[in-house]
């Protein structure tokens, strides 16, 4: 896997000694950064124990983290799910023969690609319910947002991983008599999603991130209940957020994990989609960056 | 805007002189059977869902799973009038920005959360109260030499996007440089570090941080209050009638020193002594 | 439509797309140099180079961009003391470009990293055949191929990164969605004219953008 064996030699030994040398030169630097910021830290008072002692009482777990962490964790399984829906009906949709379904499904997924989600959450919570006469509570707006987003984002992957898939597989099943909608659901998609299975990771990592906005209409998630709630109770900001980033690294990093899993163990069924398979197969490592 | 906030003002007080006048006594808003607002939910499910602030001391905090502060007695007292358990309450976190979207799509039935009674939002809401009159004010520095608004020029003041506060320093105090965030809290450690000059907004708001044990000795709340900010309680704007309930059962509170045990529960507790409401002046529930 | 007739909020929300413009601009920059800077990171032979070019992408991919710009605010400016500028609103728009190129410079890492993955071995081989270095072989003969191949995802980021400028509304810059915001307040009769009419903004925008980049990608693309 690793790139960097092919740019440069295996290190000899004058290389080994200047690695060396950038390495301790790179990491003293980096520790006395780290040693300023603890100091600055200190000086403003950051490190007192008071401040993270809450951290230390269940209470503290038990009545503002815990329920944040559920709340999040529940909009996200949500919207993950409507997320793929939306994804493969609008990628089947815009490759659809018919110009009346592909056309709009196109306009629909490039519209709601190109509108940040904080306006889309916005809009949901405070103009649909003109709408529909009705009240959107913010758990729906959380996650219809998060879905139009994330699942244009989602269908424009199946769409490269579907296109991706090599023609003979969708000769070789209407050869055999299948139906259109068939060799869709049981020849192409699977392959696409297994083929896709990074970019469709790292989108999902997005959408469990970007819940965070959810404080924009008072739903409790994990920063509303973690980092303002509980710094209401006891004045603690900082430490409050330093330690909610370090839950959402590590429940990201899970999921990734995860995903990498997933990836290897079906890695041998699954036909790699080729490098140059053109622009539209973004790289699965570059997401898109969501909030 | 000024104009126009100064009208809602004197309307304010306009209604209050007559709803003092009239005795308040009008009920054909069609109580009883088959009741409509909050009156009728009350009577046929014997639940409420109240809109309170999560996080200011002293007034909406939520702590845990509970919420505490002077607003949720209110809410409490108002819920017993209606003859709904303190058990069947379900309390609903609101912040600023959000109050009339939650009245108007019924979210929540009543609002209990500093909520200025104010023109514009009574085009979109009714209010019964005041329950309280606020004021807008500082919270400086223990060692600041600020002493009210008009010295504000140059100077950085913090305050919660969206909210009255912000748009009254915006209007009337253009020199001051405002930063907004999303929560009061994000402000008092822009206080503490000196990156703002003040942290303004109702002055029992801020006292309710300023009590707070972590902040304890460090600050200071000016004490010039700026503004007059009757907090209300939001329903629909066209329940009359749950509005004029509200009213009676305020007015009952006031009378059998409920009023004064919610207080001296919760803000008392900062050594302000409970203050008087005024009955007279509750508001006329958008009745003309 | 009457909302924008209003000469007032016709200003305010020009000044709020002004405002993202000028978040996507700097940090679009500072993000690419960042990135690009990160990616040699973590392919040079140097192995803490290469640790906290990891380190770099995991906190920062996985670190939901609000925490990012509030860490900004607050541990650099408020903790560290570190001001960028006397003006409070230039200050938080530069705290602004700090968060969103941070974070917008892993995703340019990984984006170049794997554009370097698509350059075949033997160029790199050929390259140390004839004795270049390894920043040599980087510079002269990997990044060129690799920035063709970079293209599409840069289209993605970019645009990511000019929706992501809304975030820096919440530590108090009035941009566009705090804006919109504002005006729905005042005008609740006109919610959904102010939403199509911020939303069209952004699409007007970042539609014809994606599809610059996705043409530039199909034209520039390395044949083999």
């Amino acid at each position: 896997m690793s790139t960097s064996s092919v740019l440069y030699d295996h290190p000899g030994p004058r290389a080994k000694v200047r690695n060396a040398v950038l390495s301790v030169i790179f990491g003293v630097a980096l520790l006395g950064l780290v040693y300023w910021i603890y100091t600055k830290f200190d000086q403003a008072n950051q490190l007192e124990a008071w401040l993270w002692k809450p951290f230390a009482e269940p209470k503290t777990w038990t009545q503002f983290i815990l329920p944040g962490l559920w709340a999040t964790l529940k909009a996200a399984g949500v919207g993950m799910m409507l997320s793929l829906a939306f994804g493969i009906i609008f990628a089947v949709g815009r490759l659809s023969e018919h110009w009346w379904i592909s056309v709009p499904a196109g306009a629909v997924v490039e519209f709601f690609r190109a509108v940040p989600l904080l306006l889309m959450i916005f809009f949901v919570f405070y103009g649909l319910p003109f709408l529909i006469q009705g009240p959107v509570p913010a758990f729906w707006a959380v996650v219809i947002g998060l879905t139009l987003y994330n699942g244009s984002v989602l269908a424009e992957a199946f769409r490269a991983g579907i296109r991706a898939v090599p023609g003979g597989q969708s000769e070789a099943a209407y050869a055999i008599g299948m139906r259109k909608s068939q060799v869709m659901g049981i020849v192409l998609i699977p392959q696409a999603a297994r083929a896709m299975l990074p970019i469709i990771v790292s989108q999902l990592v997005v959408l469990l991130k970007d819940t965070a906005l959810g404080y924009i209409v008072a739903y409790p998630e994990l920063l509303a209940r973690g980092v303002n709630d509980l710094s209401a109770n006891y004045g603690n900001i900082i430490a409050a957020a330093i330690v909610m980033a370090v839950i959402y690294i590590i429940i990201n990093s899970l999921l990734t994990a995860f995903a990498g899993w997933l990836d290897r163990r079906s890695a041998r069924r699954a036909f790699r989609i080729p490098k140059q398979a053109g622009p539209v197969v973004m790289d699965s490592t570059a997401g898109t960056a969501g909030a | 805007m000024r104009m126009k906030r100064m009208a809602a003002v004197a309307a304010v007080a306009g209604l209050a002189v007559a709803m003092a006048a009239c005795g308040g006594d009008s009920d054909e808003g069609g109580s009883g059977t088959g009741a409509t607002g909050i009156v009728g939910k009350a009577e046929s499910q014997k639940k409420l869902v109240i809109g309170v602030k999560a996080d200011q001391p002293g007034l909406g905090l939520q702590t845990g799973s509970k919420y505490e502060g002077f607003d949720i007695e209110i809410g409490k007292i108002i819920a017993k009038g209606l003859g709904v358990d303190e058990g069947n309450i379900e309390w609903k976190t609101t912040v600023s920005a959000n109050r009339e979207p939650f009245i108007e799509q019924g979210t929540v039935d009543l609002v209990v959360a500093t909520y200025t009674i104010n023109d514009e939002r009574k085009q979109k809401v009714n209010f019964a109260g005041p329950y309280f009159v606020a004021g807008q004010d500082l919270l400086v520095k223990a060692d600041s030499t600020l002493t009210g608004p008009d010295q504000l020029a140059g100077k950085t003041v913090c305050s919660v996007s969206g909210s009255t506060p912000a748009k009254r320093i915006q209007e009337n105090y253009p020199d001051a440089k405002l930063q907004q965030f999303d929560a009061y809290s994000k402000c008092l450690p822009l206080l503490e570090g000196g990156q703002v000059d003040a942290v303004t907004t109702d002055d029992i708001i801020l006292a309710g941080y300023a009590a707070q044990s972590q902040y304890a000795g460090k600050f200071k709340v000016v004490g010039s209050t700026f503004s007059d900010e009757p907090y209300g309680i939001g329903l629909k704007k066209n329940d009359t009638t749950g509005c004029e309930k509200v009213n009676e059962i305020l007015k009952a509170a006031a009378g059998d020193g409920s009023y004064k045990a919610a207080w001296d529960n919760t803000l008392g507790a900062s050594g302000t002594p409970a203050p008087e409401l005024d009955t007279t002046k509750l508001t006329h529930c958008g009745a003309a | 439509m009457h909302v924008f007739t209003d000469p007032k909020n016709f200003d305010a929300y020009l000044s709020g797309f002004l405002w993202i413009l000028k978040l996507t601009g700097a940090s679009a920059v500072c993000a690419l140099v960042l990135g690009v800077l990160l990616a040699a990171m973590r392919v040079s032979p140097v192995p803490v180079l290469r640790g906290f070019g990891a380190a770099w992408v995991n906190i920062f991919r996985n670190t939901p961009l609000t925490l990012v710009i509030f860490f900004c605010y607050f541990g650099l400016f408020v903790t560290l003391g570190l001001t960028l500028s006397d003006d409070l609103f230039r200050n938080i728009y530069w705290l602004g470009v700090v968060g969103l190129s941070t974070y917008t410079a892993a995703f340019v890492c990984e984006a170049v990293r794997s554009g370097i993955n698509t350059v075949p071995t033997g160029q790199a081989e050929a390259a140390r055949a004839i004795g270049l270095s390894f920043a040599q072989t980087l510079r002269i003969v990997v990044l060129p191929q690799a920035a063709r191949a970079v293209i599409a995802p840069f289209g993605s980021i970019l645009i990511a990164l000019c929706k992501n400028a809304t975030i820096v509304g919440t530590i108090g810059l009035a941009e566009s969605s705090t804006i919109m915001k504002d005006l729905i307040n005042f005008n609740g009769d006109a919610v959904i004219p102010i939403f199509l009419v911020f939303a069209g903004t952004f699409a007007a925008v970042l539609i014809p953008t994606g599809y610059f980049f996705g043409w530039l990608a199909n034209r520039l693309a390395v044949k083999r």
